[in-house]
């Protein structure tokens, strides 16, 4: 007999140069709260680096934060790397300082879930929750 | 992607089937089961590590550098780093890929976080499997780093050939040592932080404590005194495991180590299994509930209720 447990499991990075993660490690910390298995970084994290994390920890999610502004250079670097590894079934997310005209942008690129400052964890977690049991009842 | 097609990706070198096959051994599924019983044949090549000891001697740190270490000396690791889940929530924050950075961009490294999943998952039932999976992948070393608590320690210590033991100056008296009863699964004993006050002393108490060591002992663990932080006696380490190691394959008992290594592993899985059904079945049936209510009123003691368990369990078996 076999007892099958499943966890939703999300990589929290922080990409780029901006060294501040206090946003990045209350998130984590309310994912873990909601039950949620979640693999945070740290921060300075090049593309590849969140990529490889994101195939070798076989993620359910990936969520960036960034405070830096570079979003509109990082992001899609991160998606290449992504794709390049074949890693094409995560929920992208993304949260921190992301003006309002990027978001559309943003949201074309694959990041179905953008959170900025204000956003509620609660709403985080339902988003999360849908989400990925939406997917998983796909395949 | 099933079983067979997980397998022979695995087999070719696919990380990312690898990934998606730990995924399934971690869940307990069939196609994960399958995946195991198809890569065993294939384990047995590479050199497996434990790395444990109590919580802030430095564990992370010090696989970090050990990995960096082995990977200069030209083998690929794989390493499977274990934090516990919340017993609350069963969330967990897996946090060591903060310590092992360097590591995390290396093509010839694949770093896998595991939450602990609190006793229902049983540990060791999982990470024996996952060091097997990374062994048959073709790492030349599987590093697995442990939560530093209780019975799984003792337990996980039968997933690997060599059980690095942790511990720092001051980290408790030379009775600690004993408790724990850590003699008995560790074959290299690491004093980390060792530049701080009181590692002489620490080293001396390890030392008079293997001197008790059973008469005739083949393998006395050798200690190593290490600061993680600055990389400092990784080389040190490395020679010590890899003296473990070869000790073990020139051994004249070596098939009767791997005997009772393999027989551990065997009980803890069927003890894994047996507790797992065990529980799902009493907590399905209700019995559970009816017998910690009567206990809880005091109208019957919790021996006689485990005991009422036990029964109603082996009667359902029965019939």
């Amino acid at each position: 007999m076999t007892t099958e447990t499943k966890k939703i499991r999300v990589l929290v990075a922080k990409p780029g140069l901006d060294g501040h993660d206090r946003g990045a490690k209350v998130i984590a910390r309310a994912l873990r709260d909601a039950g949620m298995e979640v693999i945070y970084t740290g921060i300075r994290q090049t593309p590849r680096m969140i990529a490889e994390a994101a195939l070798q920890e076989d993620v359910d999610v990936v969520g960036l934060s960034i405070l830096s502004g570079a979003h509109m250079e990082l992001f899609p670097r991160v998606i290449t790397e992504l794709e390049s590894r074949g890693v094409d079934d995560v929920l992208l997310m993304c949260g921190g300082i992301i003006p309002e005209e990027d978001i559309p942008a943003i949201r074309e690129m694959g990041f179905t879930g953008v959170f900025g400052p204000g956003a509620s964890t609660v709403d985080m977690i339902e988003f999360i929750n849908l989400s990925v049991s939406a997917s998983r009842h796909e395949n | 992607m099933d079983a067979t097609d997980l397998t022979s990706r695995i087999l070719g070198g696919d990380r990312r089937a690898l990934a998606l096959a730990i995924t399934h051994v971690e869940n307990n599924t069939e196609t994960g089961r399958a995946v195991q019983a198809g890569l065993y044949p294939r384990t047995g090549q590479a050199q497996t590590i434990g790395v444990t000891g109590s919580a802030g001697v430095g564990k992370s740190t010090l696989a970090s550098v050990l990995a960096a270490e082995q990977r200069a000396r030209g083998r690929t690791v794989g390493i499977v780093a274990v934090d516990p889940s919340s017993p609350f929530s069963q969330g967990a924050i897996l946090g060591d890929r903060i310590r092992m950075q360097a590591l995390t961009a290396d093509g010839g490294v694949f770093l896998r976080s595991m939450a602990s999943r609190g006793s229902l998952g049983g540990l060791s039932e999982t990470t024996t499997g996952v060091v097997d999976l990374l062994d048959a992948a073709g790492y030349d070393i599987v590093l697995l780093e442990t939560v530093g608590a209780g019975q799984d320690e003792v337990e996980v210590a039968t997933a690997t050939q060599t059980t690095v033991l942790v511990t720092a100056p001051a980290a408790g008296d030379d009775v600690q040592v004993m408790k724990a009863g850590l003699m008995e699964i560790a074959q290299v004993m690491v004093i980390n932080k060792s530049d701080l006050a009181g590692a002489d002393t620490t080293a001396q108490q390890l030392r008079a404590l293997l001197s008790l060591a059973p008469a005739g002992r083949a393998w006395i663990p050798p200690i190593v005194k290490t600061v993680a932080r600055a990389g400092d006696g990784a080389a040190n380490l490395v020679d010590a495991i890899d003296q473990h190691q070869q000790h073990m394959r020139e051994s004249d008992h070596a098939g009767d180590e791997r005997r009772a290594l393999v027989r551990s592993q065997i009980i803890a899985l069927a003890r894994a299994s047996l507790y797992r059904e065990a529980l799902t079945m009493a907590e399905r049936e209700g019995i559970l509930d009816g017998l910690a209510e009567q206990v809880a009123e005091r109208r019957t003691d919790p021996r006689t209720a485990a005991d009422t368990l036990l029964a109603a369990m082996r009667g359902e078996g029965a019939g």
